[in-house]
């Protein structure tokens, strides 16, 4: 499906500033078509400014806004073949479950309107629920109306507008596969605007990751989280450790020698940005082992806080300069440390990811709330 | 965890719900249901007493239950009836179509400046009806500028040739008394629409949009919809008092444009026929509940204000 380039959403040099500030830098970007794109970010980034141009309802400063090869910058917003999925669902509290649905395609003049919308409601599971109003049913049920009449319309770009953040948590999981599985039954392109990482991450094929206006990284789900190109993505995205690394030498067989606290470590050579000497290393808490076994990059420590959380359990060391250190570890059934405990944690180059040490340390972090 | 429980249940004693003031509401009610007693109630078993009445202001009335009174009043006065449904008719659409723009701006786009608009809607209130109505007959006066203006334009030739006015002029005039009208009870069309498009979700109106609604199909399918108990209590508050008026028909108006209100005025105040004058009340009563009941089931809504 990614295949046929036709139907891609092309935006460049999308720029909207209002009175006294820019929400949104030029922006560069091609979503392939039938792709499950986030738009991943704190409040206050310009995500959801960015969606709503390419709705029409906001005016871009600068800017292009393509479908395939149709551009649709300056296309009233109910002539756009895009729909939203709102935040707050926006659902006709006046009309049926079925007349919200079948709102679009009657606009359209579509002749099949009630069987497809009948459709869409079968698709989200809520053929039975049609003829009662919105206001008779729970968030979850509501969320999904607001899918159906927006899904019904097949429209060339979906849009959604944070739209499990009124949810509670199981529904959220419950929704987010559900999501997934229309989009897969259905093959549009979607895009997911979210300050949740784990949905973005759940869901999409391809994340960005937004901040202040501007994208950050871009990439699949994996290399964000695996190789995070900045200290905001590697915190927003997870936790990350992160320790003040000087690089003191070139690559020996495809790992970099770095010092950390005059502690000689190693790091892949292709997770090392190009021309920097002084870095943050980075480290996730899941690839820390406590012990030897986790690999030749080794640090001494004093265990300060246990955490159990059922699956795994967290640990706080303490490091002799110290800043303490995040480890996971599984609840794999071997020993687990105390505190006050002294520990070797250990992990594999290729485990570690380096960044340009000119950037803030914390950037991103708690930024989600 | 069991005995946990128990002992949790056994601790504190199941406090016996307390049966407070099952009296309460009733003495919150007494007052207004007094009121209306004494005020409503008994004033319309005596005015519908006084309609089956015979004789005259000097040697009493007795009560013969001469039911034909209404026949009567019919019969002599049902131009004035019509009439009177007919200009406050109008006068509620005119309302309406005056109040709807204003009531929408106000609720939707005035941002900051909406408190203002508000007061300034309600400002007239703070003088006399009648003194409002009769600032109109200067307003319109023969010699005014309105006039001439009006004149210059050719619009008293148009008022003139749909029968509106009967001369060139604007005042004591069909015009003048629908005018009137219009305006004194504009305010009680425009609260309730404020209040109805106030609480309209403007995400809904970006909804329909979104679906491929133009502007002007989002407003009749969206804005227009959810606004309707708004018109349904505006055009209500309009028509009820305006169809009753006799102020504007008086001041504004000529022997051609006399309300049913005026005629029970004049009946109650200067001819001293009580039973025609009870008589009429009721006949106008009567007419408006059975016009608003028509209209309420037509509008389809139980949301009045």
């Amino acid at each position: 499906m990614a295949t046929q380039t036709t139907g891609d959403l092309k935006l460049s040099g999308l720029t909207k500033e209002f009175d006294t500030f820019t929400a949104v830098h030029p922006m560069d970007l091609v979503i392939p078509q039938g792709s499950f794109f986030a738009l991943l970010g704190p409040s206050g980034c310009g995500k959801t400014t960015t969606l709503r141009m390419v709705a029409g309802l906001e005016q871009p400063t600068a800017g292009r806004i393509h479908i395939g090869d149709t551009e649709i910058t300056d296309t009233k917003a109910h002539q756009r073949n895009v729909n939203t999925v709102f935040q707050s669902y926006a659902l006709f509290p006046h009309m049926s479950v079925l007349e919200n649905v079948e709102f679009g395609l009657r606009r359209r003049g579509d002749k099949n309107a009630v069987a497809k919308a009948k459709e869409a409601l079968e698709l989200v599971q809520l053929g039975e629920v049609a003829r009662k109003k919105p206001a008779q049913l729970s968030g979850g049920m509501q969320q999904r109306v607001a899918l159906a009449r927006a899904v019904v319309n097949r429209p060339d770009v979906l849009l959604l507008d944070e739209p499990l953040g009124a949810l509670d948590l199981k529904l959220r999981r419950q929704m987010q596969i559900e999501l997934k599985r229309i989009q897969q039954e259905v093959g549009l392109t979607f895009i997911h605007v979210t300050h949740d990482q784990e949905e973005a991450m759940t869901m999409a094929d391809t994340i960005a990751v937004m901040n202040a206006g501007r994208i950050e990284q871009l990439g699949d789900p994996a290399t964000l989280y695996e190789r995070p190109a900045s200290t905001f993505v590697a915190n927003f995205l997870g936790q990350s450790n992160l320790l003040k690394a000087t690089v003191t030498g070139p690559a020996q067989n495809g790992e970099v020698p770095v010092t950390a606290y005059d502690t000689a470590l190693t790091v892949a050579a292709d997770h090392v940005p190009d021309g920097v000497k002084e870095v943050w290393l980075g480290v996730r808490p899941e690839k820390l082992r406590m012990g030897e076994h986790g690999g030749p990059n080794r640090l001494h420590g004093t265990v300060t806080d246990v955490s159990f959380t059922g699956v795994a359990t967290q640990y706080l060391v303490r490091m002799p300069w110290g800043r303490e250190l995040t480890v996971v570890q599984q609840n794999d059934g071997s020993n687990r440390a105390r505190p006050g405990e002294d520990v070797t944690v250990s992990w594999a180059a290729e485990h570690g990811f380096a960044l340009d040490a000119s950037q803030a340390a914390d950037a991103g972090v708690e930024e989600e709330g | 965890m069991a005995e946990g429980a128990a002992v949790v249940g056994t601790g504190a004693p199941v406090r016996k719900p307390v049966r407070r003031g099952r009296w309460v509401p009733y003495a919150l009610l007494a007052p207004g249901l007094l009121w209306l007693v004494v005020f409503f109630v008994v004033p319309m078993i005596t005015l519908g007493s006084q309609s089956l009445q015979e004789g005259n202001i000097d040697e009493g009335y007795v009560f013969t239950g001469n039911v034909s009174i209404y026949a009567d009043a019919v019969q002599r006065y049902w131009p004035h009836l019509l009439r009177s449904v007919g200009y406050a008719g109008t006068a509620t659409v005119l309302a309406l179509l005056l109040g709807y723009p204003l009531a929408y701006f106000m609720a939707q786009k005035a941002g900051r400046w909406k408190n203002i608009l508000l007061i300034l809607v309600i400002a007239p209130f703070f003088t006399s009806f009648l003194i409002r109505t009769l600032a109109w007959r200067n307003i319109l006066s023969d010699d005014g500028p309105v006039v001439a203006f009006a004149q210059s334009i050719g619009f008293t030739s148009l008022l003139q040739a749909i029968g509106l006015t009967s001369n060139d002029t604007l005042l004591a005039s069909k015009f003048a008394v629908i005018c009137g009208l219009t305006y004194n009870f504009l305010p009680f069309m425009i609260l309730p629409l404020y209040a109805s498009l106030e609480r309209l979700d403007p995400r809904l109106v970006e909804a329909a949009g979104d679906l491929y609604a133009s502007p002007r199909e989002a407003f009749r399918r969206v804005t227009w919809p959810l606004s309707l108990p708004g018109v349904v209590a505006g055009t209500l508050l309009t028509f009820i008092p305006a169809a009753g008026d006799f102020i504007n028909s008086r001041l504004l108006g000529n022997t051609e444009t006399v309300m049913i209100g005026q005629v029970i005025d004049s009946q109650f105040l200067r001819v001293l026929d009580y039973p025609l004058a009870a008589a009429l009340s009721f006949i106008l009563l009567t007419m408006i509940v059975v016009l608003v009941t028509f209209y309420v089931r037509k509008a389809g809504t139980e949301e009045l204000v």
